[in-house]
């Protein structure tokens, strides 16, 4: 008997390991409301370890010092995010319960599926500050050197070259939809279950392209040509490959991480989140170590976050209805 | 490689970072032992506490958890017939008849014995054959994946030991289970029935405590009204001697279950679940005496605990060469070692070559912590099956409730958990396994991503033939899945034979 009561004891002990060992510094100048006054909940709504997850890992103990309260990191899984949004968007909107939000995601399920539990303008955006670009890429011993030598490809034989990427309805699916829409050529898209499997199988030869994000294409670059970048600019991991605006193809194609609250959430309250998630986003050293692991550090806040979702639901809503009325 | 080497064995044997592994091998024991605790979570919640320790001492700890919670879910597999993590599903079907005969503990030694095997094992084929082994990795594509999924599916024959039927029809039920929610391919929506939180699915590890857990502590407060004997455990001398002694006469098990092992992870996205279920199956296969099997055979339970240990070795091969991780809980320390600044790939064992070395001899290490740890605490833990079941049933209740709930946070879980218990004691009581109910949920999605991005690839390339018949691992598989399928059959038209010819003799 003592020793089950033991090893409950103990499994407490792990799980509050979770509450993590920040420091508590100083107040921030909060004005009106008293926040925040206890533990906030930090919800991924992925599995532990993906690129969320380390994201917020990263932030927690900044946070913890900036807003002077524990950070807790919890789990909701399912859905490419679905299952956890659809939970934050019924929290109360006190502050305490904040999520990752991640674009495309956001707009395109909603856009794409009949019940996916929440709706895009119900997430509160408070900033975001990580942008993963997309980019197009084939093996190093593929026979296409260019972007324009691989469309022309797409075009002379439509639908025989195959592009992997992740999921269905996802970042990479609408990229691969917006090159066919913009060039006029076919092909054939692959969906993975995640960045993982897809690269598999890039590497191992079974699909001849992918769209991967460009921390995934950053690690792998010395195995493949990069024939273009979804970022408005030139991005800074990979000064050579030309982005597919340069090209001639108007797009851009990019994953943005970032953070929300539920709808209704008092503004001062935003304000406070707001001006911790800045500081840590243009904090330097965070900034270099996103550098090096193949990011774009971004620091917009919540105005900025706000008409950056909106801008981008206009334009995937314009691509679904096309999407709809070829009767896809 | 020997000056690295050199660097490392000082790294290992430095107390503080020796005493961190242990420490984080006991933990992961732990986390294991409790179902719904998964090494993923566990090695997740250590991250952010690794960020200011120095790198080789980062990836031993890490490395000691994932050791130790691969082998912790034997615990609960073996002692209430529950896998603490999904890797534990083979154990149970060895490991809990042996309980019930009262043998917890030649149990529990031996998979902590064949566990430090299989690990052991794992970890040198990760030393020693990284770079030569990443590359069938990447021979792994959508047809192989699919066939792999076929060739596990014929592991039914092994688990249906009562009725073929009732383990076909377990299978499709399984199979049925795991295209609850999005699809992974296309995206719409399946049996949700209104609910989106069915949207992420069916969880494994809550259908896992549904089926095995539930019925089991159903069974155990029937036990105890019917008066009959109920399951105890008397500690007896010499037990674990005996116990490693006999299996140490069997190394051609020991040695087969590790390179299944070894090999399963290596494949991404094929865990320790597969790799043992797979193992088990080939014990069965070779076995002289097939029927001993499931009625609690150490056999069993050495052939499942080597290969899942084995398999953590394995999962790291592509995630340190390719940076892909093998498995979930590799996938964390993917993330670690990259906040750490290290970028999986060659410069892994040249430019980092002291930290690389340190965290694969650490995982070496690990094994034998975690094997000294289970030697010596076998018989203690054997013990907790002697609590009345007064106490025990409500407590196991009470950890499946928890455990159903943390994996996911989610409440419908827990109702999904109770639903699949009342359904798993009505079903076993008609005859049904649960084993080949939870391999066509593990297997499902598998073979239906394998079954449609290969019919993609082929109609790209315009010849399915050519994707599905064609490739040199599918034949493989299709042969081994013929193979697997034809053996029993002719078996039992050969015993029908004998039979027959035994008849006419007599006569």
């Amino acid at each position: 008997m003592r020793k089950a009561f033991g090893i409950l004891a103990v499994a407490v002990f792990v799980l509050t390991l979770a509450v993590g060992c920040g420091q508590q510094g100083q107040e921030s100048t909060a004005p009106k409301v008293d926040y925040p006054t206890k533990p906030i909940t930090y919800m991924i709504p992925f599995n532990p370890g993906g690129q969320s997850d380390l994201e917020a890992r990263r932030q927690q103990p900044l946070l913890e010092e900036f807003l002077g309260q524990k950070v807790i990191i919890t789990y909701k899984a399912g859905g490419g995010g679905a299952v956890g949004w659809s939970e934050l968007v019924n929290k109360k909107p006190d502050g305490y319960f904040i999520s990752g939000i991640n674009i495309p995601h956001i707009i395109l399920q909603p856009l794409f599926r009949e019940d996916a539990g929440y709706k895009t303008e119900q997430i509160k955006p408070v900033a975001i500050f990580q942008a993963t670009p997309i980019g197009l890429a084939v093996s190093k011993d593929s026979p296409y050197d260019s972007l324009e030598e691989f469309i022309a490809a797409g075009k002379e034989k439509p639908g025989s070259i195959t592009i992997g990427g992740s999921g269905t309805y996802s970042g990479h699916h609408l990229a691969t939809l917006q090159l066919e829409k913009l060039s006029g050529a076919k092909f054939e898209y692959v969906p993975f279950t995640g960045a993982a499997p897809q690269l598999q199988a890039f590497l191992g030869g079974h699909v001849e392209a992918i769209f991967g994000n460009s921390n995934d294409l950053v690690q792998h670059q010395d195995k493949m040509k990069i024939l273009a970048i979804g970022s408005q600019e030139r991005f800074t991991a990979l000064p050579d490959v030309p982005t597919f605006i340069e090209l001639g193809y108007d797009m851009t194609a990019s994953i943005d991480r970032g953070v929300g609250v539920p709808p209704g959430t008092d503004d001062e309250i935003v304000k406070i989140l707001e001006e911790a998630f800045m500081r840590i986003a243009n904090n330097e050293a965070v900034q270099e170590q996103m550098v090096a692991e193949g990011f774009e550090p971004r620091a917009m806040n919540a105005a900025e976050s706000l008409e950056y979702i909106q801008a981008k639901t206009v334009e995937y809503t314009a691509v679904m209805e096309e999407l709809r009325a070829a009767g896809q | 490689m020997s000056e690295h080497l050199m660097v490392a064995l000082g790294n290992v044997f430095d107390p503080v970072n020796f005493l961190f592994l242990a420490v984080g091998v006991a933990a992961g024991i732990i986390v294991g032992a409790l179902p719904g605790l998964t090494a993923t979570m566990a090695l997740a919640l250590l991250v952010p506490f690794t960020f200011t320790m120095e790198p080789g001492m980062a990836l031993m700890v890490l490395g000691g958890v994932y050791v130790g919670a691969i082998y912790g879910g034997c615990i609960a597999a073996i002692l209430i017939n529950t896998p603490g993590t999904p890797s534990a599903i083979a154990t149970t079907f060895d490991g809990y008849p042996l309980t019930k005969k009262g043998k917890a503990e030649h149990a529990l030694v031996t998979a902590a014995f064949s566990s430090g095997i299989g690990g052991i094992f794992g970890a040198i084929v990760l030393l020693l054959l990284t770079p030569l082994l990443a590359e069938v990795a990447l021979k792994f594509g959508p047809p192989e994946y699919f066939w792999l999924a076929v060739f596990g599916l014929t592991i039914i024959a092994t688990l249906s030991t009562g009725s073929m039927l009732k383990g076909l029809m377990g299978g499709a039920f399984g199979v049925l289970l795991s295209t609850i929610g999005i699809a992974p391919i296309g995206g719409d929506m399946r049996f949700t029935f209104g609910f989106h939180q069915l949207q992420a699915g069916v969880e494994l590890i809550v259908a896992l405590i549904g089926f095995f857990c539930i019925p089991e502590v159903l069974l155990m407060v029937e036990r105890k009204f019917n008066r009959y004997g109920s399951v105890t455990y008397k500690p007896q001398k010499g037990v674990a001697k005996s116990v490693i002694l006999e299996l140490l006469r069997k190394p051609v098990l020991l040695l087969r279950s590790s390179v299944i092992g070894c090999f399963v992870g290596i494949v991404p996205g094929a865990g320790g679940n597969i790799a043992a279920l797979v193992s088990y199956n080939e014990a069965v296969r070779f076995a002289k005496n097939k029927s001993k099997f499931g009625t609690g055979t150490i056999d069993g339970v050495a052939a499942a605990e080597a290969a899942n240990n084995s398999e953590v070795g394995g999962s790291l091969v592509p995630l340190l060469s390719l940076g892909i991780p093998g498995a979930a809980p590799a996938a964390v320390i993917l993330g670690a070692l990259m906040l750490q600044g290290l970028r999986p790939g060659p410069e892994l064992f040249s430019v980092f070559g002291g930290i690389t070395y340190t965290f694969l001899i650490s995982l070496i290490f690990a094994n034998v912590v975690m094997f000294v740890l289970g030697f010596y605490g076998s018989r203690h833990i054997a013990r907790l099956i002697n609590l009345s079941p007064n106490l025990l049933a409500p407590m196991i209740v009470f950890l499946t409730v928890i455990g159903s709930f943390a994996i996911r946070n989610n409440m419908l879980d827990v109702s999904i958990m109770v639903f699949f218990g009342l359904v798993g004691y009505l079903t076993k009581k008609m005859g049904f396994h649960p084993g080949p109910i939870c391999l066509g949920l593990i297997l499902g999605p598998i073979l239906e991503n394998g079954l449609v991005q290969s019919m993609l690839l082929g109609k790209a390339t315009g010849s399915m033939f050519h994707v599905f018949f064609t490739r040199p691992i599918s034949m493989v598989l299709i042969v081994l899945s013929l193979v697997s399928v034809t053996l029993p059959a002719i078996a039992s038209l050969r015993a029908w034979n004998q039979e027959r010819k035994g008849g006419v003799s007599t006569a």
